[in-house]
Formats: C-alpha cells, structure tokens, sequence
C-alpha cells in the first residue's frame, strides 16, 4: 500500500502537476502505446530469424535472415574468405592488447600503449595488406604473406582501419596545428592558420573526390599511390583541422598564470607545453575531442562516393543485389543500431576519463 | 659592483601607449631584502617581471647574474632557472600533487633524477611545514598552504634570487602571517629577495631597503628604517599615511 502511495504521489508531482502538465504526459503515454508494440512486433515478434533464403521469410516482421546470410561480407566486405584469419588475427591483437593494458601495472601499460600507438598500426596494416618485402636491387623478394588489394577491403572491419588510422593521427596534428596556431612566430602561426581555414572550409565530400580523382593527376605517371590511403590522409587532415580548434578551446580556457609559473621554473616551449598546459587544456577539452572522434566515425561511410565500401556500403550493396531486394529498412536499422553501439561507448569511454582526471580537484 | 646580482640601468617599457616603467635604476646585491610598494598601477608588479622575463623591456638593461637579458635569449630559461618567482594567484599546477608540483622542475630543467627530486621536493615542503600535504592536489589545500607550496616550488631549483609579486593579496587574513613567516624564515636564511607587498609589518622587519614607486618610476629608494621614519617625497608620506 505505501508502495502505490508513493507512486501517486510522485506522478502526481512529477507527471500531473498542472493541466499542461497533464496533458503532455497523456500524449507520451499514449505515443508510447501507440508506436512500442508495433515497433518491437516488427524488430522481433513478427520477425524471421531462422532460414538462410529470403523465401523463408513470412509474415510482416523484419526479415533479419538478410543480415545473417551477408553478415560475412558486412563485417570483412569482399575480402578473400581463405584470408579473412589474419584481419581477425589483427583485431583480437588490438582487443588483448586493450583489455591486459587495463589489468597491468602502470609501468607495464606505458609499453603496451606505446605498441598500440607506434607498432600496431603498422602491423596490422601489414598482417591484413600482406605487402611482400621486395627489394629489387638486393634480389630480395619474401612473399610472407598474399597480398590483398586494398580494393576489396570492405565491410566493418574497413570502417574500423580507417577510424583508427585517422584518429590516431588527426589527434597529434591536431595539437601541433593548435599550438601553431597560437605561436608567436609568425609564419608558423598563418601557416596554421590558412591549413586549418581551408580544411574546415571544404566539404570531406570534395575532400574524398580530391584524394581520389585529382590527387593522381597532380603525381608522376609512375607513382601510385594507393587510393584508400589516399583517402584516409585526406579524412586525417580533414579531422586534424576540427581537432586543433578543439584544442586551442582548451589551451584558450588555461589562465596565463600557468605560462608564468611554468616559464618562472625555466622551462623551455616544449617542456612548458607537453608537461604543463596541454595536460590541463586536453582534459577540459575531452568532450569536444569525443565529439570528434564520433563524428570522424561517422564520417568514414562518405568514402562510399569513391567506390570503397565499408560497412554501410556493404549494406547498401547486399540490398542491390537481385536475389535480396527489398531489405534495406533492415540493412539500415541494423547499420544505424551498430553505429550507435560503437558512438555510445566511444561517449561513454570519454565520460568516463572526464571523471577519472577530474578527481584531483575535488 | 661584482656583488651587485640584479642591475637595472634606464628601463624603460611600454603597453601599447602606456609607459609602464619610466627609466628605472636599480641595483640589488647579494642576499639584499628589497621590498616594492606603491599604489596599484604604479608597475611594481611589471618590474619585477621584467627581471625573469616574464615580460620583455624596450629599453635600458637589465643584468642578471652578470648575464644583459636582451641579449640572452637562448639562455632565458637558464637565467629564469636561477630566479625563483612566487605570484599572487600561486599559479600552482593543478594537475600534479604538490610534491609533483615541486620535484616537475627539477626533474625535467636541472634533469634530476626522480627520486631525487622527490626528496628535494618534501624536504622543501617541510621547509615551508606543509610535508603533511605532499602528496594532496593543489585543489584540496588551503589558500596560504597553496602560497607555501609555491613557495617550496620554486625553492626546489635552488634560486640564487627569489621575487615575490603581492604574494599575500590573494589570501584570507589569516592565512597571511603563516606564508609571511615562511617568508621571514627564508630572508633570515640568507635568500636575496625582492618583494611586492603591501605588508609594512613584514618590510620593517626583514627589508634592507625599501622602494616605493609611483606611475612608473622610483619615488624613492631608502634604508627601512629611514624610509618609514623620514620619507623624502610628499608622495610617500602620503601613501604611508593611507596605508599604516
């Protein structure tokens, strides 16, 4: 009994207040009843889930068979299946790397982060590219592993590679275009300036269309450089214009009395930087750097309009296909909920480090 | 003149139009107590900073340790080294305890090594009885405990010169007299010292010479004793009238 008490009393301060009050609860109340049921009736109860053909669907519930029989090629793209062990190889590196850096010591982790950082990428890129050591002029030729043409990556996994890869160096530039931005030294400074104006001043669209289409034609016949490398530079320098405003919002935030102090103690600009005022700038700034990691995440679909196709392009193709047309609400809201997994946690994560270095202050 | 350690010689400087400092001498020796004071504007605060350079004069000298700061600008960090500042907003990191606070310096300028600057660094805070705080953050200190750790930071380079800019304005009344009496122990230790302040109490009892400035220019530079009992300027008088 006091249970039921205090639920009307709280819904009656909380939900019916007043009549507008009352009103706007109502409607909720009743938008909820009206769209839930028919939601979830299609997202499972109506759904199909067994099968491997798209005859085996029936009924008006979503045919989720179609993300099962594609699931493969959404995650690997058209990757040679024979191969597919090494992108996985790659990525269970990267998540035990991930998880023992959480459970060692201090002194451990430093290393691990350091291999994340400076080894693993390059690793990684070699494990799922398999380039052959070749060098002509010495007659050495080791074909360790096949080589996969960076035009049939695809899928999740390709959205992964070029996320991290422009992450992880959008960040550092980033910072050096802030601080470049902020020096006395003239050049330096416009220099900074005029990058990060004309990258945040053009669409990643062109950006993407660029590296693809022009850039070749400005090089040499001979040289080739490959087109989703190309494509990634251009998102990393792309991304590294919004980051360095990000950061030069924090280094803007930090009040001069910590240049003072730190120039007093006979620091030099580095040291002063890198131990002093990017510490405090970064951490103020965490949010807006979650906020462009999210978006660079999203953005990686774009390089669709240059023939590579990560994970939402897979699903745009595996709706193309003649045997499996009419699914793309399905393609879409299964991309849409993976996305939003990988968006979330990403703003979680960052919350969470926003609480971890902000305790010192309390 | 070989034991004069700072010597300023017809500094002028300006911000934008406005004459800041107007063709201030000054000479400070070794283990000399000078205390600034003088209205507010009147640059007391800027000369100092011109001294570790902090702030870049346009004209005149300024000699540190035999070293002329115009033409050292490679070795500034060298010079400010040697010249331990305390401010008045303390200006602490905030994202370091106080002990790393302390030994970051140390470490990182004078390549220490880390344990040695740690112990450098709690043997300051002792100094300035605040080791208990070691290993809190900036954040989780008093006022006047902040200013002693300050204090202790910039003692752990080891500075031939110690400047204080208005190192008590921040702070309640009654955490003034704990960081003035870590100052007092520090001048009777034998520091050199030039020191911004409004304290007349802490200037008669340690200051050698006294310096009261107005718009910019020295007014008059004086032995304590004399300065307080026998000011020369109108302007003086009248300053140390509204203010003992």
């Amino acid at each position: 009994m006091i249970n039921i008490n205090k639920i009307y009393q709280w819904s009656r301060t909380n939900l019916f207040s007043n009549w507008y009050n009352s009103l706007l609860s109502l409607i909720i109340v009743f938008a909820f009843i009206k769209f839930i049921p028919p939601l979830l009736n299609w997202l499972f109860f109506d759904a199909t889930f067994r099968g491997s053909s798209k005859a085996e669907c029936y009924g008006d519930g979503a045919c989720w068979i179609f993300i099962k029989v594609w699931f493969k090629k959404l995650i690997y793209g058209l990757y040679p299946e024979n191969q597919i062990w090494r992108i996985n190889l790659a990525f269970l590196i990267l998540i035990f790397s991930v998880i023992t850096s959480i459970f060692v010591k201090q002194k451990i982790r430093k290393y691990i982060i350091i291999f994340l950082i400076f080894i693993f990428p390059f690793l990684a890129i070699w494990l799922i590219g398999g380039f052959a050591i070749d060098i002509e002029s010495l007659e050495i030729y080791i074909p360790i592993l096949e080589e996969v043409d960076t035009r049939v990556w695809g899928g999740l996994s390709l959205t992964f590679i070029m996320a991290i890869f422009a992450m992880l160096f959008c960040f550092p530039i980033g910072i050096i275009l802030a601080l470049g931005r902020r020096s006395e030294l003239p050049t330096i400074k416009y220099a900074s300036v005029a990058f990060i104006e004309f990258w945040r001043g053009v669409p990643l669209i062109t950006v993407l269309f660029m590296a693809s289409v022009m850039f070749p034609l400005f090089l040499p016949a001979d040289t080739n450089v490959d087109k989703l490398m190309r494509c990634v530079i251009g998102i990393t320098l792309f991304e590294a214009a919004y980051m360095a405003e990000v950061v030069r919002g924090g280094l803007q935030a930090l009040p001069r009395g910590q240049y003072d102090a730190a120039k007093s103690l006979g620091m030099g600009y580095w040291q002063m930087n890198s131990l002093i005022i990017l510490p405090q700038a970064l951490k103020i700034v965490i949010p807006g750097i979650a906020n462009t990691f999210i978006a660079l995440f999203k953005d990686t679909p774009l390089i669709l309009v240059v023939g590579l196709l990560e994970f939402l392009g897979m699903i745009k193709l595996a709706g193309a296909n003649p045997d499996w047309l009419g699914f793309a609400v399905e393609g879409y809201v299964f991309a849409a909920t993976v996305y939003w997994i990988f968006c979330f946690s990403m703003s979680r994560y960052s919350q969470r480090l926003e609480i971890r270095f902000s305790t010192e202050r309390k | 003149m070989s034991d004069n350690i700072i010597e300023l010689k017809g500094v002028n400087k300006w911000f934008g139009d406005f004459q800041v400092l107007k063709n201030v001498d000054l000479t400070v020796g070794l283990k000399q107590k000078i205390v600034v004071c003088g209205p507010s504007g009147s640059g007391k605060s800027t000369l100092i900073r011109c001294i570790n350079r902090l702030e870049e004069h346009q004209q005149g000298q300024i000699t540190v340790d035999g070293i002329e700061l115009t033409k050292a600008t490679k070795d500034i960090e060298k010079i400010r080294a040697e010249v331990g500042m305390v401010f008045q907003q303390f200006n602490l990191f905030p994202h370091l305890s106080v002990v790393d606070n302390c030994a970051l310096a140390p470490i990182w300028v004078k390549k220490m090594s880390k344990k040695e600057a740690e112990e450098l660094a709690l043997q300051q805070l002792e100094i300035v009885h605040i080791s208990d705080q070691a290993r809190k953050f900036p954040g989780q200190l008093s006022g006047g405990q902040q200013q002693r750790a300050a204090i202790a930071r910039a003692l752990c380079m080891k500075p031939k010169i110690m400047l204080f800019d208005e190192p008590t304005s921040a702070l309640d009344p009654e955490m003034i007299k704990e960081v003035l009496d870590v100052m007092v122990e520090l001048a009777k230790g034998g520091m050199t010292m030039i020191v911004v302040t409004h304290e007349m109490g802490f200037a008669k009892e340690v200051a050698d010479h006294m310096i009261f400035m107005d718009e910019g220019m020295i007014v008059e530079k004086a032995v304590t004793k004399e300065f307080f009992a026998n000011p020369k300027s109108e302007r003086t008088k009248l300053f140390l009238s509204q203010i003992l």
